[in-house]
């Protein structure tokens, strides 16, 4: 229960040059068609085993709503089909069918018919949404006078009441505060350990990461990219900076990792390193230890300016520090062409065990969306190690001075 | 059609939540509450009864009865309030139900059914209340009484058939709500509801015998104020109409279903 197969899916939009057309062509006794289609998604083919997470990401307009009311059945395919085994529940929008005069519970009660409860269930599931709404009293009052995120939490609560075989998340998730939000999240991850399916679309970064064992890019309805949601955001990234005529490439690294770089091209980086206090290149650092990293960068074409920016990224791709040299104050203007310029950034290594990765950004300003020169992902590899700190949790070294008085 | 009926009875408590939220939220804010249920439909019989039977003393040309125009206005107006009421939910229902038919899978087929079921919930209080009007003015027309039951069966089916039809091309083409809403005016007039179609001239009666409706008002009318037996024969028209709009707009409805979502 809970695969999803999705086949030579396409969805298009019939568009008629007037009004008028469409009653042609309905009149038309030889059926001639008088519209053309319109194609918002093409050749999907996915997916998706049981008991599997799978992140839909794209930018607005690349068909991933589309993609999603197909998958739950609000919309019907013009090509292909989707199957999908087991009970289905889709939290595409929060609230909807709530009516403002009616109280809470009898929302939730209707809310739940709605999605083929019968009313003895929704009834013995009552007690369990209100304590996972959280919004006490309220339950018995009106819906109109309920704050947006009450009602979110409400709705929320009854579409979650039972576990489904198959859940589909629609960035419903970024409304409520960030205490609701961590709380259905974690509702997520609980059905996901007891054996649901998930299909997220987000554009949140940390959730599709943290949840999804895998990813699927769309891209103007085309599945552009499948693979581990690490590779499939960098790409992301990457075509969100791809605005003006970047060359993407990916390139497999030795340890199997793919390495995503994009960019104009302008400037490029030559060689990066990590080096200890003896200018010695590091692929284990320990704790706390004081490195260099060190990037050579060459440039191509001439810039008015150049920035750099690095961000060493934990193995999840959670972004541990970042910085550039524009938000350090040390700009450079006016680079010529063929300048080859060394930038060493010393710091004490005080991050927590486990594996790293740097990421890296040749712009002209503080953001990489505008001027990109080159966007690179996992531009280097580390591991950091705990030789003689004592041994604590965590991705930061926070150590403290303990001092400890005896109050009484 | 058996799947369908299944997946409708899977959905009978969303079917009757809807319909109960529907009665109960026209008159959730108010004082007095469902009494305006009662209240409502007794004004409108007082009206009709007493204005035209007592005021303007009205009398239908051979019916020797106080109160025979007042039934045969009732008898009309309650039934042909059913027929417009079905009809005219039905071909606005998916486009006021956009939201919920974009985002939400359930069977569509629920909200015509929402629609009837709760359309006879209004009926049948109005009616039982004329009911009783006609018990207590011994007016209440016995056994005959049993032939209003296949005769709305007609009207509603007719009603929903219509109704289907037009509110699917109401998605395509919203001309039909605006157009509908004046042709039933029309065809009001046209049927013999406030005028008794014997003071119609002999042309005009052939052209109303090609009114569907009219038949079937007419059989309302026949037991009402007659107290007799409806002549079965003048129904086969609405009846024949009846089943082949139900046909057509199922046909019509499964054929566009995917294609409607878009439009909305």
């Amino acid at each position: 229960m809970g695969a999803i197969t999705v086949t030579n899916l396409g969805k298009a939009y019939k568009q008629y040059a007037s009004r008028w057309s469409r009653l042609a062509e309905w009149m038309d006794p030889r059926g001639r068609p008088r519209h053309h289609l319109h194609w918002i998604l093409q050749d999907l083919s996915f997916t998706v085993n049981a008991g599997e997470a799978l992140g839909i990401i794209g930018i607005n307009g690349a068909g991933k709503s589309t993609l999603l009311k197909m998958v739950v059945g609000t919309t019907q395919p013009t090509t292909g089909n989707v199957q999908i085994t087991g009970r289905v529940a889709a939290l595409l929008e929060l609230g909807m069918g709530f009516h403002p005069d009616f109280s809470g519970r009898q929302n939730a009660l209707m809310a739940g018919q709605l999605l083929g409860m019968r009313v003895e269930e929704v009834s013995a599931l009552m007690p369990e949404i209100e304590a996972f709404a959280e919004i006490g009293e309220y339950i018995d009052q009106p819906v109109r006078i309920y704050s947006s995120g009450m009602q979110v939490r409400l709705a929320f609560a009854v579409a979650t009441a039972r576990r489904p075989d198959v859940l589909i998340v629609d960035e419903a998730l970024s409304v409520g505060d960030t205490y609701f939000q961590h709380k259905s999240f974690d509702r997520i991850r609980e059905f996901r350990a007891q054996g649901t399916t998930l299909l997220i679309v987000s554009h949140d970064k940390a959730s599709i990461q943290s949840i999804c064992d895998r990813a699927i890019l769309l891209n103007a309805g085309k599945l552009a990219m499948e693979g581990t949601p690490e590779a499939v955001m960098d790409y992301y990234n990457a075509l969100l900076a791809d605005r003006q005529n970047q060359s993407i490439r990916q390139e497999v690294l030795a340890n199997g990792k793919m390495q995503t770089i994009s960019g104009t091209g302008e400037a490029e980086i030559s060689n990066i390193t990590m080096l200890n206090e003896a200018g010695q290149s590091l692929a284990v650092i320990d704790v706390g230890q004081v490195v260099t990293l060190r990037i050579d960068v060459q440039v191509h074409k001439d810039v008015e300016q150049l920035v750099l920016g690095y961000g060493i990224r934990d193995r999840l791709g959670q972004t541990v520090y970042g910085t550039n040299t524009a938000l350090q104050k040390r700009v450079l203007t006016s680079v010529v062409a063929g300048s080859r310029v060394r930038f060493d950034m010393r710091f004490s290594a005080n991050i927590g065990p486990g594996s790293y990765s740097i990421q890296t950004a040749l712009v002209s300003s503080e953001t990489h969306l505008e001027n990109n020169y080159e966007w690179r992902e996992l531009a280097l590899m580390f591991e950091v190690i705990n030789v003689n700190k004592p041994l604590f949790a965590g991705v930061a070294w926070l150590n403290p001075d303990i001092s400890i008085n005896h109050l009484a | 059609m058996s799947a369908l009926l299944r997946a409708l009875w899977a959905y009978r408590g969303f079917i009757l939540g809807s319909v109960k939220r529907e009665f109960q939220s026209k008159y959730r804010n108010s004082l007095l509450g469902a009494a305006w249920t009662v209240l409502n439909p007794l004004a409108m019989i007082v009206v009709y009864t007493v204005i035209f039977a007592e005021v303007m003393r009205s009398r239908l040309p051979g019916v020797e009865n106080t109160f025979g125009y007042s039934i045969y206005l009732c008898a009309g107006v309650l039934t042909w309030g059913l027929f417009a009421e079905i009809v005219g939910r039905a071909q606005t229902v998916f486009l006021d139900n956009a939201n919920l038919l974009k985002k939400l899978s359930f069977p569509r087929l629920c909200l015509p059914v929402v629609i009837i079921a709760s359309a006879l919930l209004n009926f049948s209080i109005i009616f039982g209340l004329f009911s009783l009007f006609l018990l207590i003015s011994g007016n209440f027309p016995g056994m005959p009484f049993l032939a209003l039951f296949p005769l709305l069966a007609i009207l509603i089916f007719f009603s929903i058939g219509l109704g289907i039809s037009l509110g699917v091309l109401n998605v395509f083409f919203r001309d039909i709500g605006q157009f509908f809403g004046i042709f039933l005016t029309f065809w009001f007039w046209l049927t013999p509801i406030v005028y008794p179609i014997s003071s119609l001239t002999e042309g005009l009666r052939n052209v109303l015998s090609l009114n569907p409706m009219a038949p079937l008002i007419t059989g309302f009318q026949t037991v009402l104020v007659n107290r007799t037996w409806p002549q079965w024969e003048t129904l086969w028209l609405p009846g024949a109409l009846c089943l082949a709009l139900c046909v057509f707009g199922m046909g019509l409805f499964r054929k566009h279903a995917g294609e409607m979502v878009d439009e909305l």
